[in-house]
């Protein structure tokens, strides 16, 4: 199983996803520069946290319309696994990949913190290593996660099951039904706010990132490339 | 050559001749006395123009030539068998074993953020990054010391607000962990905040770069954002005292786009990585002239620069606002004659634009070409090492003498140590600093092993072991009460903190923030904490690699309370030593480290019981301090240790009350003593640690305590929801663990969401 870290200028969290591919699951991942169109050679897409080309105008509004989103566009349509967290989530909003769109946060502050959260969804190929509706700990670290979309939209997610992680506790910025992550119909394309890899080994705090790496791998072995 | 004198081109005609500059004595708005005049004349030969009078004018300014404090930073140690680069380059560099140096520095951004708080503390992170990386490390971590007056103020919660916003905008887009800083709020800092700003990098010994120019006919490279008019005087600007008029100066202030600054981070440390480089230097204070003249003048060379290939942003700048522009995000290179390509390949990879301004020359010559015409010709070491050097003298103020038989327990009135206890802890200098922390993204890059809110942070290194723990410290109630044992202590409170997450201190960098050096009071001031500093430096073996002087930090005549900040880095052998503050095991056992006296001079119980301070401040015995962190951090090493927590502001019951929070569990504290309830618990005698270790280990602590002659006392024991103290068998204090939590942490939320009525 290979991954593909995509590279934006601006992306800051693409290191980090890296390591975490290498350390939990020990597979081979290869950070992939914003002007390849292909991703032909990749089982699984992560689209890191940063700000992507600065994140002028709105959060990953410029991004969708580099070269690499071809490749992203193609493997999310071949169902191949897509996540993106944070910026990543921001992108494929702004892509049309997931529903729904981001607004600043409530408080309009930026926020980092290690929040609380409850796994909606663990049939997923991302999140089939959770135990059911298990709450768990991820770091977060965004000024615009402010989740939100139209009540159709919204009854449509929960129906389908699409909606995967929601922020316990105090919601951090505000977002519709304390939505953290979302999937999408098919169940191939993950956004996500919280960062899981940065919650992979005890000393960062949790190590409750680490789980969403695995079920991916489970998930590859059980039922082969996609 | 000489530069054009005459005033042919249009836009020179708006410029004062050399003649009105003299006649007119207009040097003196550009910062510089006449004796200094008559010194740039003579380097000259002849009076200067209006660009080389620029040049001089911020060249020599403090914040570029540190003519004020020159003398007095000589006296701080600087070598030691760790140092790689001391002071000198955009940072210090000190070794970490395995090939590998620790590289960091502290800068000061004050007068910018007082007048516009978001982009002058934004640009003050820019520029400590850029140093940084210059020296061709990885930047890390970054963190900060900020001051602001009392939040009661609307002024303050806006300057405070927006300086931490323009913080976490910067560091956050550029993907650098802000761990860790200090944040004190006290009326002398109401109209002239500081914010300093730390960076730490890691790089391989053999990355080091240096800010020099050589190799005859080597091309200069001007990488990265433009140059607009923003920024100009910056320097100047920051070297004198702010007035009423200071909002006038808000186009001084420059803006920063950490986004161009990521690009320009990543493209240095390819270039570095390709070992193209011969010399790299950050265009921060004075801009384009002070990063070219220092270069030439490091390596002994001249420089021609030609500001028509300046890439310019606006139109019609004349050669004074190309040469003194502090745009941001710019960045001059060295590289070897005929590399431009490769260069310039990695450069349009991440899309910067690059402009090849000027060649190394060997008359050590600093020429400035603009339109065809030599805008200025200057010696170039007169910019630098001839910078005039003042020889201050300070004078003991008369509050010193006063308060030298103030006896603060003394004057104590009848408060119940429990009602003390929750004022103080609602204090914002004692407070959670949560609202600001949780502001800074204190995780990315996924090597934070000790987020915000203990002693010290905590960095693991990629593949190794080892981490560095990081640390701010400052007190300028102390260093007012008294320069030399608050310069000593402030030192001595950083290492504490390094030492309570597991780590042996190795070095500092400093940042004296002090009022106008003209006084002979402040003078005084500043001499006696760089003397404190330097003892307290020699004996804990810190040495200090770099660092920054602000001076004139005034509003309306009045200084800011004397504030050296001191950014201390210390090595984490082995991630196993890695300690918190906070609580861990129910039936762990407290044990008190340290002698407590009777000391509440410039105390935060004083401060906050009285409104002000006096008296003098705690006394800091080196030998007992070294002592006494050898034995913690002896202790840590052998896997004693569960907790450790340095004793400092409110003490005793702070440090007791912050560790019950932090591990979520009270605490049974029994203390014997002569001294009274209140004086025992804020006393803020230094060289003190609580620690909580095992039973079992308890007595093995003791005998090692007592083998370095460190006092070492079994206070109580952890566990329970309520955190529990009895003085003598009576209750001092008897509160919830949540009570405790609710008034620490709700206490700068509240503040800063004061009723819209109010």
């Amino acid at each position: 199983m290979r991954f593909a870290v995509p590279v934006f200028p601006g992306s800051n969290c693409d290191v980090d996803c890296i390591k975490a591919v290498r350390e939990v699951l020990d597979r081979p991942v290869d950070p992939v520069w914003h002007l390849e169109g292909k991703l032909d050679d990749y089982d699984a897409v992560i689209l890191p946290g940063g700000f992507s080309y600065g994140d002028y105008l709105r959060s990953g509004s410029l991004a969708r319309f580099s070269p690499v989103m071809e490749g992203v566009y193609e493997a999310a349509e071949k169902g191949k696994w897509v996540i993106g967290i944070c910026n990543g989530f921001q992108i494929l909003l702004e892509a049309g990949l997931l529903p729904g769109a981001m607004r600043v946060n409530d408080h309009l502050q930026f926020r980092c913190d290690i929040q609380k959260l409850r796994v909606e969804n663990d049939r997923l190929p991302f999140t089939q290593d959770y135990g059911r509706e298990e709450e768990i700990f991820l770091p977060i670290a965004h000024k615009e996660g402010n989740y939100y979309c139209d009540e159709e939209t919204l009854s449509r997610l929960e129906q389908n099951g699409q909606v995967v992680f929601r922020y316990m506790g105090e919601n951090p910025n505000g977002s519709v039904a304390d939505i953290a992550g979302i999937v999408n119909e098919k169940g191939n394309v993950l956004g996500m706010m919280p960062h899981p890899e940065r919650a992979v080994h005890a000393w960062m705090g949790s190590a409750d990132g680490a789980k969403l790496f695995t079920s991916m791998l489970h998930d590859w072995r059980e039922n082969g490339a996609a | 050559m000489q530069p054009n004198q005459t005033q042919s081109n249009t836009v020179a005609h708006r410029e004062p001749t050399p003649e009105m500059i003299e006649k007119q004595q207009l040097y003196r708005e550009v910062g510089l006395t006449e004796g200094e005049f008559r010194q740039v004349k003579g380097h000259l030969g002849r009076p200067p123009n209006w660009t080389e009078l620029g040049i001089y004018s911020v060249m020599w300014s403090e914040h570029c030539s540190y003519k004020n404090s020159k003398p007095l930073l000589r006296r701080f140690p600087a070598e030691g068998p760790r140092v790689l680069q001391g002071p000198g380059e955009g940072a210090g560099a000190i070794d970490i074993g395995d090939g590998q140096a620790v590289v960091f520095k502290i800068e000061s951004h004050n007068h910018p953020s007082a007048v516009e708080p978001f982009q002058g503390a934004a640009t003050g992170v820019g520029g400590i990054i850029r140093d940084v990386f210059s020296m061709g490390a990885r930047p890390v971590a970054l963190l900060n010391s900020l001051r602001f007056g009392p939040l009661e103020q609307n002024r303050v919660r806006y300057l405070f607000g927006q300086a931490v916003a323009g913080i976490a905008h910067y560091g956050n887009v550029v993907g650098i962990p802000t761990v860790g800083g200090e944040v004190e709020f006290d009326s002398s800092y109401e109209g002239n905040p500081l914010v300093n700003a730390m960076c730490v990098g890691v790089l391989d010994h053999k990355d080091l770069q240096k800010g020099v120019a050589s190799g005859i006919g080597n091309p200069v490279l001007y990488v990265g954002a433009s140059t607009g008019r923003d920024g100009i005087h910056g320097a100047t600007f920051a070297s004198e005292e702010l007035t009423e008029n200071s909002e006038e100066k808000r186009p001084a202030v420059q803006a920063g786009d950490p986004f161009m600054e990521k690009l320009l981070l990543e493209a240095c440390l390819e270039l570095v990585n390709q070992g193209i480089l011969i010399g790299v230097q950050d265009m921060g204070a004075a801009g384009l002239t002070c990063s070219s003249a220092e270069m030439a003048a490091k390596g002994n060379t001249g420089m021609d620069l030609d500001l028509d290939a300046v890439p310019q942003r606006e139109t019609g700048m004349t050669p004074y606002e190309i040469l003194l522009s502090e745009s941001q995000e710019r960045m001059l290179l060295v590289v070897e004659d005929g590399r431009e390509r490769e260069v310039k390949e990695v450069l349009d990879k991440w899309g910067l634009s690059s402009a090849v301004v000027g060649r190394v020359t060997d008359n050590r010559r600093y020429r400035i070409c603009h339109r065809g015409e030599i805008v200025a010709d200057i010696p170039v070491h007169t910019l630098v090492d001839d910078a005039p050097v003042l020889h201050r003298t300070g004078a003991e103020p008369e509050y010193y003498r006063r308060f030298a038989g103030v006896r603060p327990e003394k004057q104590m009135d009848p408060i119940h140590p429990q009602e003390a206890l929750k004022r103080v802890l609602a204090s914002p200098n004692v407070a959670s600093k949560r609202w600001v922390y949780q502001q800074y993204d204190h995780m990315v890059r996924t090597s934070t092993a000790v987020r915000p809110g203990s002693d010290a942070a905590v960095i693991v290194l990629d593949g190794l072991d080892k981490a560095l723990a990081l640390s701010t410290d400052g007190n300028g109630r102390y260093v007012y009460l008294d320069p030399e044992q608050g310069g000593a202590i402030a030192v001595a409170e950083s290492a504490r903190n390094v030492v309570c997450s597991g780590a042996q201190p190795v070095g500092i960098t400093d940042c004296l923030n002090f009022g106008s050096p003209e006084k002979p009071e402040v003078f005084w001031q500043l001499e006696g904490a760089v003397n404190g500093m330097s003892a307290a430096c020699r004996e804990l073996e810190t040495p200090v690699v770099g660092g920054n002087v602000s001076l004139y930090n005034e509003t309306q005549g009045e200084p800011i309370y004397p504030t050296p900040v001191v950014g201390m880095v210390g090595l984490v052998e082995s991630r196993k030593h890695i300690t918190t503050q906070s609580w861990k095991q129910e039936g762990d056992t407290l044990l008190l480290l340290g002698e407590t006296f009777a000391e509440l001079g410039g105390s935060e119980w004083q401060q906050t019981m009285n409104g002000e301070i006096s008296g003098r401040p705690p006394q800091l015995d080196l030998s007992k301090e070294k002592r006494l962190q050898k034995t913690v951090l002896e202790a840590i090493r052998q896997g004693w240790v569960t907790s450790a927590h340095d004793l400092s502001a409110g003490g005793l019951a702070v440090a007791l009350s912050e560790s019950a929070i932090g591990g979520e569990q009270g605490a049974n504290v029994e203390l014997e003593s002569d001294l009274d309830a209140s004086v025992f618990l804020f006393s803020e005698s230094q060289s003190r640690v609580l620690l909580s270790v095992s039973p079992d280990v308890a007595e093995e602590v003791g005998k090692l305590a007592a083998s370095h002659g460190v006092p070492c006392t079994n206070i109580g024991r952890v566990g329970g929801e309520k955190l529990t103290i009895r003085l003598n068998g009576s209750t001092a204090v008897e509160l919830t663990v949540k009570e405790l939590s609710a008034i620490w942490e709700g206490a700068i939320p509240c503040a800063m969401n004061p009723s819209s009525t109010n």
